[in-house]
């Protein structure tokens, strides 16, 4: 009896144990998105939900450099990592073509949850495909664009500030434009502030990824880029290389080579935020999701920084980042993972997201008076986010983009030819991508 | 000595195979040995070599003829729904009629030549030198071998802080022989100078394995005939150039096979030190390779490249494995 009752037990503690990680599966969820500032913010908001749910949070963060690479592996192999994705806007065609992401339409009718709620551009950046469809493949989670900060304090100074306004008969001021822009950087370029060499500004040329192509994209639209001449029709030819385009283009490479730091040649995110903390440069290019950090910052933040959005050329327009959250199809946990979206569609919750640090687009936050003064970054957030532009989000983005990030580091850094024989080997290369895809005769 | 030692112990070097099975399977538990006694020499042998055989088709055979087959399609990893169609040859004449590829492969020849004849010259004259067997030698062969057994993934991101031109050792030590600005250029930044920063790096990381290759070469030419060489009164020079380099040069050869296959497929340190720019000045063709494949997610494509790749250098490594062996024959 003693040998039965021993063998029952070992059995059922074999059975218990061999149970376990699906027991735990069950109430856990894995996050998958980048490894940034606001990454964190989304750590210490979550507690609430695992706090009213009971469902324990994993977050698998990615650098950025690997993220487009380790998440889309992870997703063309069929891999189970994340139950929930904050991924990149332009993932979104291949996402639900492929059907990595679940449609959320009839969950988000079923629980009451409106699209008309969020901003919407962020809605139709973040959220739809195909775009100007009412077909939602994402919540938006984390609105965010291409922005710029500058040391007030160096633009405070009176003996700088008289020394520009005798060469430039105008005072010191965040530039409105990107004539302005050039100008600010070549004045502040190579002077010595409080006994340091400074440069003009910090801008993206980073070749792995996509920096280069989300950095001179602000110089690109604000002179009147556009990817068709008309939407959905894949006419690159005289808009992609249009004279506008190539002014643009040319504007960023001045701007790269009259006023970075020495090394500048493959700079993004980090980099910037690294040349801007340490006193190098004046003006600084990165996303809006770095500006509470750096507010913070006690070297540089708090007085010391101002912050203003990408200036106007032609037109007034910012390069879109941001993300929205998408449940994946693989889960395992699809209950919890809508669960968890319909948590953080809620109002409240989103306002706590923007006050930890997140970039909610919920018409709650954005609408609310006292917003623009919340931070001091925050009115031109709202302004960029109704200016934005984005990149294709076609299923075939990274060819499209790895195509940019060529054409233009090869132009704007190793100085490869012209502008103009940059977008048009451009408009070449990504009229036999839409060819392949038979988006194109 | 355990008792099953001493009986299982090989005594002669003319036992067979069955009657050291034999001894092995006495010494084994009962129902173990009444197995192995019914193995037949031919199958024992099938059993130690289908682990290996079955690793080998699984991780090298296999992926290579699904490569194959891919490379005829127009797979995207990225799309696994999407129809898989035959494209005959597309992929290849698209692949060799690429301009960007073409400019690839040339990266790839000139980092290739470079680093293997800077790597055998000095990793050859290292050798030499060694092998003079000075005072120290043995301390200063452990010192050159150091970059060796670094890393590359360290050996990268340190020669990247070398590099760097505000802050950087390798600037400031040009500067003060120089006089040149140490900020005034940039190594990894420049399309003249990026090429050869890394040629430079893989030059100090594997000059030691060369020198080792080489070193194993000099120290197996006997004496004997350095000696009838003095007899005849040869000068030093002489004697190098007919006994010393002759008798070396199967193994400087077989470096340069090692280095020159390595080198070609060279990834880690590029991908490190400048990722392939600025532009597409250091991609090589690993690299564009792994952003057609990896990036770009054109699998077909990317697959008919490498199928390319392994065709072009499984060929040079043939022809100059036969001109090796015919410089041993002599």
């Amino acid at each position: 009896m003693q040998t039965i009752k021993q063998a029952l037990l070992g059995a059922t503690s074999a059975l218990v144990l061999f149970m376990a990680p699906s027991l735990a599966k069950a109430d856990e969820l894995t996050l998958c998105w980048a490894a940034w500032d606001p990454a964190n913010a989304l750590v210490e908001l979550s507690k609430d939900f695992t706090a009213k749910s009971g469902t324990q949070m994993k977050f698998e963060f990615v650098p950025w450099p690997n993220f487009a690479d380790r998440i889309l592996n992870e997703l063309n192999s069929g891999g189970k990592l994340c139950d929930l994705l904050i991924g990149d806007s332009q993932w979104i065609g291949g996402s639900a073509e492929n059907g990595y992401y679940v449609k959320l339409n009839d969950f988000f009718d079923k629980e009451g949850i409106k699209m008309s709620d969020f901003a919407d551009a962020a809605v139709n950046a973040y959220s739809t495909w195909p775009k100007g469809t009412p077909n939602y493949w994402a919540l938006p989670a984390m609105g965010d664009a291409n922005a710029w900060f500058y040391r007030k304090d160096w633009f405070a100074k009176p003996e700088i500030q008289a020394e520009f306004k005798q060469k430039h008969g105008r005072d010191l001021a965040p530039p409105k434009t990107w004539d302005e822009l050039k100008e600010v950087a070549e004045f502040f370029n190579g002077r010595e502030i409080d006994g340091k060499k400074v440069y003009g500004a910090a801008i993206f040329t980073e070749r792995a990824s996509e920096g280069i192509t989300m950095g001179a994209s602000s110089a690109l639209y604000s002179y009147g880029f556009k990817y068709e001449n008309t939407p959905g029709k894949y006419d690159m030819e005289g808009a992609v290389n249009s004279p506008d385009a190539v002014a643009g283009l040319e504007a960023y490479k001045e701007l790269y080579k009259c006023c970075t730091p020495p090394g500048y040649t493959d700079a993004y995110m980090s980099e910037s935020l690294d040349a801007f903390k340490s006193g190098q440069v004046a003006m600084a290019m990165n996303w809006f999701a770095f500006f509470p950090g750096l507010y913070k910052d006690e070297k540089v933040g708090g007085d010391k920084i101002g912050f203003f959005v990408n200036p106007k050329e032609k037109v007034a327009a910012s390069t879109l980042g941001g993300q929205g959250i998408s449940v994946v199809s693989n889960t395992d946990n699809m209950k919890g993972a809508l669960a968890y979206i319909k948590w953080f569609a809620q109002p409240d919750v989103q306002k706590k997201w923007w006050s930890l640090g997140g970039y909610s687009v919920h018409k709650a936050v954005l609408t609310d008076p006292s917003f623009p003064e919340s931070q001091p970054f925050a009115a031109d957030f709202l302004v960029a986010m109704n200016q934005v532009q984005d990149f294709w989000q076609e299923p075939s983005y990274a060819i499209l983009l790895q195509a940019m990030q060529k054409r233009l580091h090869d132009y704007v850094v190793a100085d490869k030819g012209t502008a103009k024989e940059a977008l048009d080997g451009l408009v070449k290369d990504w009229t036999e991508v839409f060819k392949d895809d038979g988006k194109l005769n | 000595m355990p008792k099953f030692r001493k009986e299982t112990q090989v005594t002669s070097v003319t036992d067979t195979s069955s009657s050291i099975l034999g001894k092995a399977a006495q010494a084994t538990p009962a129902p173990l040995a009444s197995r192995i006694r019914g193995i037949s020499d031919r199958t024992m042998a099938w059993l130690f070599i289908t682990p290996a055989i079955v690793l080998l088709l699984a991780i090298n055979i296999f992926p290579l003829i699904w490569a194959v087959y891919l490379s005829f399609t127009n797979y995207r990893a990225n799309r696994p729904n999407a129809p898989l169609e035959n494209v005959g040859l597309s992929n290849y004449s698209r692949v060799l009629s690429d301009p960007n590829i073409w400019q690839a492969m040339q990266t790839t020849a000139h980092f290739v030549f470079w680093t293997i004849f800077l790597q055998t010259l000095i990793g050859f004259s290292l050798a030499y030198l060694i092998d003079r067997k000075f005072r120290g030698h043995a301390f200063w062969t452990t010192v050159i071998l150091v970059p060796m057994m670094l890393s590359p993934a360290v050996v990268g991101n340190f020669w990247r802080f070398l590099y760097q031109p505000q802050i950087g050792l390798f600037n400031y030590i040009v500067s003060f022989l120089t006089g040149i600005p140490p900020s005034s250029f940039e190594m990894l930044g420049s399309v003249q100078l990026s090429p050869w920063a890394i040629i430079i790096v893989d030059t100090w990381m594997w000059t030691p394995y060369v020198m080792l290759i080489c070193l194993a070469g000099l120290r197996s030419i006997p004496d004997y005939i350095y000696e009838a060489a003095e007899v005849d009164r040869a000068s030093l020079w002489r004697q190098f150039w007919s006994i010393t380099l002759p008798m070396a040069l199967p193994f400087i050869m077989l470096a340069v096979l090692f280095r020159g296959i390595e080198n070609f497929k060279m990834f880690d340190m590029v991908t490190l030190l400048t990722g392939g720019g600025p532009g597409s000045t250091t991609e090589v063709a690993s690299i564009t390779l792994k952003r057609e494949a990896f990036e770009s997610w054109r699998t077909g494509r990317a697959s008919a490249f490498a199928i390319i790749l392994f065709v072009a250098v499984f060929g040079l490594a043939n022809i100059y494995v036969k001109a090796l062996n015919k410089v041993k024959q002599r």
